[in-house]
Formats: C-alpha cells, structure tokens, sequence
C-alpha cells in the first residue's frame, strides 16, 4: 500500500500520536506513557532489591505489550519503508552536521554514528551507551517522557508537564550546541 | 482481548513513529536547530489533538471500557521534573530517540539501538537504586 510505503507528513504523524491519549484511557483508562515501561522492565526481569522497584508490575503488562508492540511495527515499516525516497531534512541541518563530522546520510539514523562498530569507539559510546542512559536516568528522574509529559501531559493542562517540556528542550540545546559538537570530535 | 489491542495499538504506534519520521536522528537535529517546522507540527498536532478529544470525552461524560470513569493522572512538579527533564534532554539530542523512538529504532533492526534501549533501561535501574540521595 502506498500510505505505508511512503513519509507522512506532520498533520498525519501528529494527529495520529495525539489520538493515544484518549485511545488509552478509553481502553485501559491509563495515561499515554512509554518510559515507565523501563521501570517495568527492571521490576520484571531484574528484580532490584531497592524500594522503587517493589511495586505490583503486573498492573500495568499492557504497557509492557505496547512497547512489544511499537518495536514490532517498528520491524515491519522498516520494511515497508526500504526503498521510500527520505523526508526533507532541512539543508541547513545538513550543512551543519556535515561540518561537525556526520558522514553517512543515507537512512534515519547516520550509520558511520550509530552501527555496532561504532560501539568499539568513544564517540559511539558516549552517544549510544551515555545517551541511552541519560534518556533512562532523566525520564524516570521527570517521571515521564516526551509521551507522558510532553503530549498527555500538556493536553491535559497539566503545569508539571509543561515544566518538564521545557526542561527537556533546554537539555537538548545544551545537548545540540555545547555537547554534541565536542563527541563529535573524538 | 484487551492485551490484543494494546498490542495491535503499539504495532501501530510503532509503524506511525517510523512512517512520521520521528525516529529520524536528523529530524530531532533539525528540530534542535529550528531549522524545520516537522517536529514541532508533530508534537503541536499531537497535543491539539489528544487535549480537544480529551476536553470531548469529559463533556460527554464517557467511561472507559471498563466502564470505569475516566481519571486523568497526574503529575506533580518536583525538583526531579526539573532536573530530571534536562538530563532527559541532553539524551535525547545525543541518541535522537525519545523512549518510544528507542523501541521502534530497536525493532527496525538498528543493532545500536538496541544497546541504547539496553542502557536506557540501565538508567532507569541506576535512577531507581540511588533514587533516596536525589534531590526531589
């Protein structure tokens, strides 16, 4: 199908997004969040000894099978998305990364950055292992993501939320501008 | 019943955030830089979206499927929110993937990606053991 083998544009992407919010408390009466499941995960299959980890996991499986779920459609549209023409990335960016040192600009995500050879050096390590970490660390630290906080949140005008939203941009801008540009360098 | 459409929920989730170029480490670049309206069209929809259907499902006093009525949780501001919220940040700028992103760069077969999962979960394992020495 076309519609599946092609890039939407925002007023697809974001309206679909935005549905999840009342699709989920319809459903399962929960808010929309997926960086819980991280929590979940450690609870489940770890089993931490410390005190935020003693709580009944088991109450919120369904998030555990939607996180099952978005790896999943994630397979099957990498599929379905093989041989699409990209979105336009603004030139701008590009002519910047370019500049900082990104040279791979054939998929979603530059290779020559993000590949398990990359991992063997300092510049893979700090973006894959210290970026995933700090994702993991701060979302649970904010008690919530760019799903919990950013879109259930603000749409349900909460005032931590949209804290937290903020926060998140300031932490990427520093990120951008300060700390991207020197892992770059390694 | 429930767990199969939360699954098939997901599935699609997963497809929209691949589809919709929000796992796209470029796009959150651009984002970052302002050099593009895509992001923030996506967020912006998404909460206009989420808050009009929200404000509807109250004015029409629907239940959930439980039949439950529809109890919208909330989120208390804390310092964590603060602080929390730009550690989060800086991540997200350097992985170009926020959670659910990590799962769908994960299934669409990006081997780093899963490692990135792996030490986001990591983090929050590191969060929760010395959670009782941060500020909150």
């Amino acid at each position: 199908m076309d519609f599946f083998s092609s890039f939407w544009p925002w007023y697809v992407t974001g309206p679909l997004i935005g549905l999840y919010v009342p699709v989920l408390y319809l459903l399962v009466n929960r808010h929309f969040g997926v960086s819980s499941t991280f929590r979940d995960i450690c609870a489940a299959f770890i089993r931490p000894t410390a005190r935020y980890f003693q709580y009944d996991w088991k109450a919120h499986r369904w998030r555990l099978v939607f996180v099952a779920g978005i790896a999943f459609g994630g397979f099957l549209a990498s599929g379905t998305l093989k041989t699409a023409p990209q979105g336009h990335v603004s030139a701008q960016t590009l002519s910047v990364l370019a500049s900082l040192g990104v040279r791979d600009f054939s998929s979603l995500v530059p290779a020559d950055l993000f590949s398990w050879r990359s991992l063997l050096t300092l510049r893979g390590i700090m973006l894959i292992a210290g970026g995933g970490f700090l994702v993991g660390f701060g979302t649970r630290y904010a008690e919530g993501c760019t799903s919990g906080h950013s879109i259930h949140g603000i749409a349900t005008f909460q005032r931590a939320s949209l804290i937290a939203t903020l926060c998140f941009f300031i932490g990427g801008l520093i990120s951008t501008y300060f700390i991207l540009p020197l892992i770059l360098q390694l | 019943m429930t767990y199969f459409i939360v699954a098939l929920l997901g599935m699609f989730f997963g497809i929209t955030l691949t589809n919709g170029e929000v796992i796209s480490w470029f796009r959150i670049q651009e984002m970052f830089r302002f050099d593009s309206f895509h992001m923030y069209g996506v967020i912006g929809s998404a909460i206009a979206v989420g808050a009009l259907s929200m404000v509807l499902l109250r004015k029409l006093g629907v239940r959930s499927m439980k039949g439950e009525p529809i109890v919208i949780e909330t989120k208390q501001l804390e310092k964590g929110t603060v602080f929390g919220g730009i550690i989060f940040g800086v991540g997200w700028a350097l992985t170009g993937a926020c959670p659910g992103p990590l799962y769908a760069l994960a299934g669409c077969g990006y081997p780093a990606f899963f490692a990135a999962l792996l030490c986001a979960i990591g983090g929050a394992l590191v969060y929760g053991i010395i959670r009782d020495k941060l500020p909150h």
